[in-house]
């Protein structure tokens, strides 16, 4: 066990070196950022002040190792967009992706694992049947197109909900939550479902598949033999054991809603992480890129490694195959 | 005359090798379960229809959209023909700048299915030739690339299409980038991609090399390269055609993502995503046909060449059976 968690973090660590070292690429190597920061008349004397104070003229181990330095301290330089640093911007704008995020996977589980729990008892039933085809068109859609319906018919149509932006929201600290409004869960509403709809899918996809794999075990003939009621043999012994890759794929599509908020901030021009990066894009932004990719690329890591370690909190199979007895 | 007796033998005999695959294609299990299975039948007519339309869209779409000089700004905003105020020369209305609709769409999935199309057989030989290295020769070679798959393939495609694009925009001068646009998504959403298919190749190849007929090869002495691309990669078509069919639904769905965000193709060449991008502007006064009929014709595609995917997979199978 522990030298599994010390090799895990391992690689976390080679991965999250990977990206920074993309990350520092990005800064190096792209345009010269002496340029970004002088005006036009600066004299070459001026500009070779500013190489060396930046340390531009160091070797490239150096620079690498302070770039290193200070993204740990979240420091990642000015953005060349809005002028202001880039971990203030981040800031202000990391608790909307974050709730966003929040909200469409509590969504996904919610509403998936039971779907997918009755697709995957009642195989053959109508209702599956509709669910599933239902499932498949939703893949199909891309999320854009889900979100731009939904604003046709909630927003323009029926004028329920807000179309684009957070509504009010409220300030604890640095925090800025929906949560506390009525506005603000009106117009998270559309947003989260939007972003929740293919993780839904696939959660009740999965759901549905690992169910009537285990129905067809021999544990579970011998839990009915025993007479025990139906409800015992689905919830205590089925479901339980369909767990593990359950938490996997929930846990590494928490990371892919991070990042798929980028389309779905875009649509309802939601203020947050996604939209900042897709401006940077836009604007060649490389401060504000490299700080996303490295925070996106820790979360990632962070949820990766999390979801390794739950596997051992929940099937205790695993506990004994890997470290062979005791651990 | 000797030369031509054997001509006639190698045509004779390449028909008859053809033929022969033909019928045995026909009496195949592949085949008896296409006839069998309405909806396929429905999704593969769908999908040829798609690359008819978009590859004839200059000779069989009702106008040019690039030509300007058809153009008139007075026909702008025309709703569908069945709604009232719509014009009987645009089946499916007109947009802003007064372009017929259905003809917008077949143009732009003809841009939508030559980027899906080249960035899939690209992101193919890719992973085919990676996932082959890996797979024959094995060690270190084979730890570095799938190292490099795992961590890829860990983080969701749009994102590292994205941050290509986004690298390519800040590396390249505007006016080049406009122009290399296309190949650039290509490129990105080909790289972005390859992970699926070398994984599986090598998978296959792990499992293949091992078997007599390439140890057979090897021994008459066979250059392992022509051992893999002769031998070897015949065998395990059948996956790689089924994550082909599935990729290019997925990168087309890609493609139109990235159009829609506004960092696709460029605006002169307008793909799905980008006509439903435009289109959005324009749904709050109303014109909802703007966007939403090439947002349809978007999903109708990705629906039809998932399901052929779907299926093909079922079907190729042995343990479905």
């Amino acid at each position: 066990m522990f030298a599994f968690i010390i090799r895990r973090l391992l690689q976390s660590l080679i991965v999250m070196l990977a990206v920074a070292f993309i990350s520092f690429s990005l800064f190096n190597f792209v345009g010269d950022p002496v340029n970004n920061m002088v005006g036009q008349e600066a004299t070459a004397e001026q500009r070779e002040a500013l190489r060396v104070q930046l340390g531009l003229n160091d070797p490239f181990p150096i620079q690498f190792a302070r770039f290193i330095g200070n993204a740990v301290q979240g420091d990642f330089g000015v953005s060349y967009r809005l002028s202001r640093p880039v971990s203030d911007v981040i800031a202000t704008r990391l608790p909307a992706t974050l709730e966003l995020v929040f909200v469409a996977a509590v969504l996904a589980l919610v509403i998936g694992l039971p779907l997918g729990v009755y697709t995957g008892l009642h195989r053959h039933g109508f209702g599956s049947k509709v669910l599933l085809t239902l499932s498949l068109i939703g893949i199909s859609l891309p999320t854009f197109l889900i979100g731009i319906m939904l604003i046709l018919i909630f927003a323009v149509w029926l004028g329920w909900l807000p179309s684009f932006g957070r509504g009010d929201t409220v300030q604890i600290g640095w925090w800025s939550t929906n949560f506390l409004t009525v506005a603000g869960w009106k117009s998270i509403i559309m947003p989260a479902v939007t972003l929740c709809l293919f993780q839904l899918t696939l959660i009740m996809r999965l759901v549905r598949a690992e169910m009537m794999e285990v129905l067809r075990t021999d544990y579970i003939k011998f839990a009915r033999a025993r007479g025990l009621s139906n409800r015992a043999v689905h919830f205590g012994h089925a479901l339980k054991n369909t767990m593990v890759p359950v938490i996997t794929i929930t846990g590494l599509q928490i990371g892919s809603l991070i990042a798929f908020a980028i389309i779905t901030e875009t649509v309802f021009q939601w203020p947050g992480m996604g939209l900042l990066f897709l401006q940077a894009i836009q604007f060649a932004d490389i401060p504000v890129m490299a700080a996303y990719l490295c925070l996106v690329a820790f979360i990632f890591v962070v949820i990766n490694l999390m979801v390794d370690l739950l596997y051992y909190a929940v099937d205790p199979r695993l506990r004994v195959e890997r470290s062979g007895g005791g651990h | 005359m000797t030369d031509s007796t054997d001509d006639i033998i190698v045509t004779r005999s390449l028909w008859f090798r053809f033929a022969d695959g033909l019928r045995r294609f026909f009496d195949g299990d592949v085949f008896y379960s296409f006839r069998h299975s309405p909806v396929i039948m429905v999704a593969f007519a769908v999908t040829v229809l798609y690359f008819l339309l978009a590859f004839l869209a200059p000779w069989v779409a009702p106008h040019n959209t690039y030509d300007v000089m058809t153009l008139n700004l007075m026909d702008g905003f025309k709703p569908p023909v069945w709604e009232a105020g719509g014009d009987p020369r645009f089946l499916l209305g007109t947009d802003d700048q007064g372009r017929d609709v259905l003809s917008t769409i077949m143009f732009g999935a003809r841009v939508s299915l030559t980027v899906g199309f080249l960035s899939v057989l690209l992101a193919m030989v890719l992973g085919i030739v990676l996932g082959m290295v890996a797979g024959y020769v094995g060690g270190k070679t084979d730890a570095i690339i799938m190292r490099i798959a795992d961590v890829q393939l860990s983080f969701p495609a749009i994102l590292i299409v994205l941050l290509i694009d986004g690298f390519t925009r800040s590396v390249l001068p505007r006016g080049v980038h406009e122009q290399l646009a296309l190949v650039v998504l290509v490129l990105s959403i080909a790289f972005a991609n390859w992970v699926q298919f070398a994984r599986t190749v090598r998978g296959s190849c792990l499992v293949e090399k091992n078997k007599e007929y390439v140890q057979a090869a090897r021994v008459i002495g066979l250059h392992p390269a022509l051992i893999m691309l002769r031998h070897v990669l015949p065998n395990v078509m059948g996956p790689i055609l089924v994550i082909a069919t599935l990729g290019l639904a997925s990168a087309v769905l890609t493609e139109a993502t990235l159009s829609f965000l506004g960092v696709g193709v460029p605006p002169t060449e307008p793909s799905l995503g980008t006509l439903i991008n435009v289109g959005s502007d324009y749904l709050f006064s109303g014109s909802w046909w703007i966007t939403i009929f090439p947002g349809a014709a978007l999903a109708v595609l990705v629906l039809a060449v998932n399901l052929l995917g779907d299926w093909l997979r079922d079907a190729l199978n042995p343990k479905l059976r």
